[in-house]
């Protein structure tokens, strides 16, 4: 019998060669006279999706003490208390997955495409710090974040950033976020947790030049507070926006800004505005010009960016597996390249028509060139409105905390006299001489 | 003054309308994912029937020991004497010795059951999740042995890294309640 199947595979080994990869039944499983029960292969579960919830409730109990300790308590060790709690809990203990900042992708995912249904756990993840925010402002930054957590603790020895490079490096964050849609939205990538680069500290594994990454950015947040979270993090950018609009805010001062100065530098994440001088009568005019001709310029630069994403098109779709795969199997039939990889062997295995692969990947291409124009438009949007920004006078009359920019660590408070004589450590009555 | 006062409640009035709308964009957008949103997670496997046994899983997981494991259907082995996949392309002998293996861990362990049937089993804490005899039980055998993502290694990362570098498009996302995919005699 052995030998009978030595003998087979011998005469069939050139035509069994041919269909590669496929399970065919070639040798009839036998009846066992010996009594030989057959195992079966062993199935080890994926953690319940009940711990996912509780993972979920964690979220939240820790959004509303931190919004407390933030906006209520104002107690900067209780936050970093919090804040290592953060670190260990969603960092260190679950492995940095699910995070609501990779979570945004998944939730894109699943509107533009049909046959990916997100987990609800995802979308309350998404969901959760951005309502937070609406209310309360960043207090998901502040001490709920685990990236932002391990910036900062290493933060020793804050360096100020000029605010026009502050504002420039920001940009990126926006295309980050732009790209993180775009990539997402076509099922090609998703960037935001390829490049994460804590997630590799937190898993105490994964590629070295990810790893090699966050150590630069650790290094780095030595000096500069937090360079991911202000440069580069896309759901900052989100949470950004909707800070501008919260209800409740960090404030320096509980209750009266007394102008001693003292907080000017205790923050460094450059998030602390003085308070402006009158508006200089004599440049009235000059202003008001510029700040017609920037708003016109809105949706000129809005164009360009849009034409030039859409352009970039060849180069953004090669993110998509499909897309990479035709180019090969294209220059494969052309003769440009000799040999064969992986993809493409396994692709001519399938059977599948090439003209079909072709097809299919032009599709995705227009994809990119529709979408480029979205993202280039957004792109293209946020350095107008910058400008804008930049041009119009606003007045204030006493040290704020940025809405958007503030990380609500609670640095500031211990800075301010009148917080001293709110916690009665020193006798009301200082400030007012 | 008065003018002052106008403008502060102008600013207000619109400062909550963006805030209501935000409120409501943010409903819009789960009231639009909820209406597909499953309570059941999902996890990564590989669709063993996709498969092209490339490697990468060994080396591509985030994990230094890959999540991936050889898995054994025994129900489609054919219990061959002669497996392919595992003894080496030119074994000197057909016997377990190590310079015979193809596995490069020796991981499968082959036992005799009744004549001329052999058991081959995968010693997980061995297998690095290669896929040599994947390929090998593949070419010459009926397909039994084949890669799955083994869920009490795996993290569930967002974006399988594994599944980015796959040349077959093999990984797909499937419900935590069905996380495995056995190969079976009656596929199609």
């Amino acid at each position: 019998m052995a030998r009978l199947k030595y003998i087979t595979i011998c005469i069939f080994c050139p035509l069994i060669l041919s269909c590669v990869a496929a399970a065919v039944e070639r040798f009839p499983p036998p009846d066992f006279e010996s009594g030989y029960i057959q195992p079966t292969p062993t199935t080890p579960q994926p953690r319940q999706s009940f711990y996912e919830y509780i993972d979920a409730a964690v979220l939240f109990a820790a959004l509303c003490l931190s919004s407390y300790l933030v906006l209520k308590k104002r107690n900067r060790r209780a936050i970093f208390v919090m804040m290592v709690f953060s670190l260990l809990y969603f960092g260190f203990w679950r492995k940095g997955c699910v995070c609501p900042i990779g979570a945004s992708q998944n939730v894109i995912l699943s509107i533009f495409d049909r046959d990916y249904a997100v987990p609800v756990v995802v979308v309350i993840f998404f969901l959760l710090p951005l309502v937070f925010t609406l209310f309360f402002g960043r207090t998901f930054c502040a001490a709920v974040c685990p990236l932002g957590a391990i910036q900062d603790l290493v933060l020793i020895k804050p360096v100020t950033v000029p605010s026009w490079l502050e504002s420039g490096l920001r940009l990126f964050a926006y295309l980050y976020l732009g790209m993180a849609i775009l990539f997402a939205a076509t099922g090609s990538a998703f960037i935001i947790c390829r490049y994460d680069p804590f997630v590799s500290f937190f898993r105490l594994s994964g590629n070295f030049n990810i790893l090699v990454l966050g150590a630069c950015f650790l290094i780095v947040g030595l000096f500069i507070g937090r360079p991911y979270c202000r440069f580069i993090c896309p759901y900052g950018v989100i949470l950004r926006q909707l800070s501008r609009l919260s209800r409740w805010r960090v404030t320096i001062t509980p209750d009266e800004c007394v102008k001693c100065r003292l907080c000017e530098d205790s923050c460094p994440f450059g998030a602390i505005r003085e308070p402006t001088a009158n508006w200089p009568a004599n440049v009235y005019n000059i202003a008001k010009k510029r700040l017609t001709f920037l708003i016109l310029l809105l949706p000129v630069l809005v164009f360009i960016g849009g034409l030039v994403g859409s352009g970039l098109n060849p180069v953004t779709s090669r993110t998509h597996a499909t897309v990479r795969l035709a180019e090969r199997v294209y220059q494969e039939e052309n003769g440009q390249v000799e040999g064969a990889t992986d993809a493409s062997t396994a692709f001519r295995a399938t059977g599948k028509d090439v003209e079909e692969l072709y097809e299919e990947a032009s599709g995705i291409r227009e994809k990119f060139g529709f979408g480029g124009w979205f993202l280039g438009g957004f792109a293209g949007l946020v350095i107008g409105l910058k400008l804008v920004g930049l041009s119009v006078w606003r007045q204030r009359a006493d040290y704020e905390a940025d809405r958007a920019s503030c990380l609500a660590c609670g640095r500031c408070f211990e800075y301010c006299p009148r917080e001293h004589v709110r916690l009665k450590k020193i006798k009301e009555g200082i400030s007012k001489t | 003054m008065a003018e002052n006062n106008n403008d502060v409640t102008r600013r207000h009035f619109l400062r909550d309308g963006f805030w209501g709308a935000c409120l409501a964009g943010l409903g819009g957008i789960v009231g639009l994912v909820s209406r597909k949103s499953r309570g059941q997670n999902t996890v990564w496997q590989i669709d063993p029937y996709k498969c092209v046994a490339c490697g990468n899983c060994a080396t591509y997981c985030v994990l230094e020991e890959s999540a991936v494991k050889c898995v054994h259907a025994y129900a489609v082995c054919g219990y061959c004497r002669i497996c392919f996949g595992f003894l080496g392309p030119q074994p000197f002998e057909i016997n377990e010795a190590a310079e015979n293996q193809l596995c490069p861990t020796g991981a499968i362990k082959r036992t005799f059951v009744e004549d001329p049937y052999y058991e081959y089993t995968i010693d997980e804490s061995l297998c690095i999740g290669c896929g040599k005899c994947v390929k090998g039980c593949n070419t010459f055998g009926n397909g039994s042995l084949f890669l799955q993502v083994r869920h009490d290694r795996c993290l569930n990362c967002n974006e399988c890294s594994i599944a980015a570098a796959c040349p077959s498009g093999a990984y797909k996302r499937v419900p935590a309640d069905k996380p495995y995919i056995i190969k079976r005699v009656d596929h199609a």
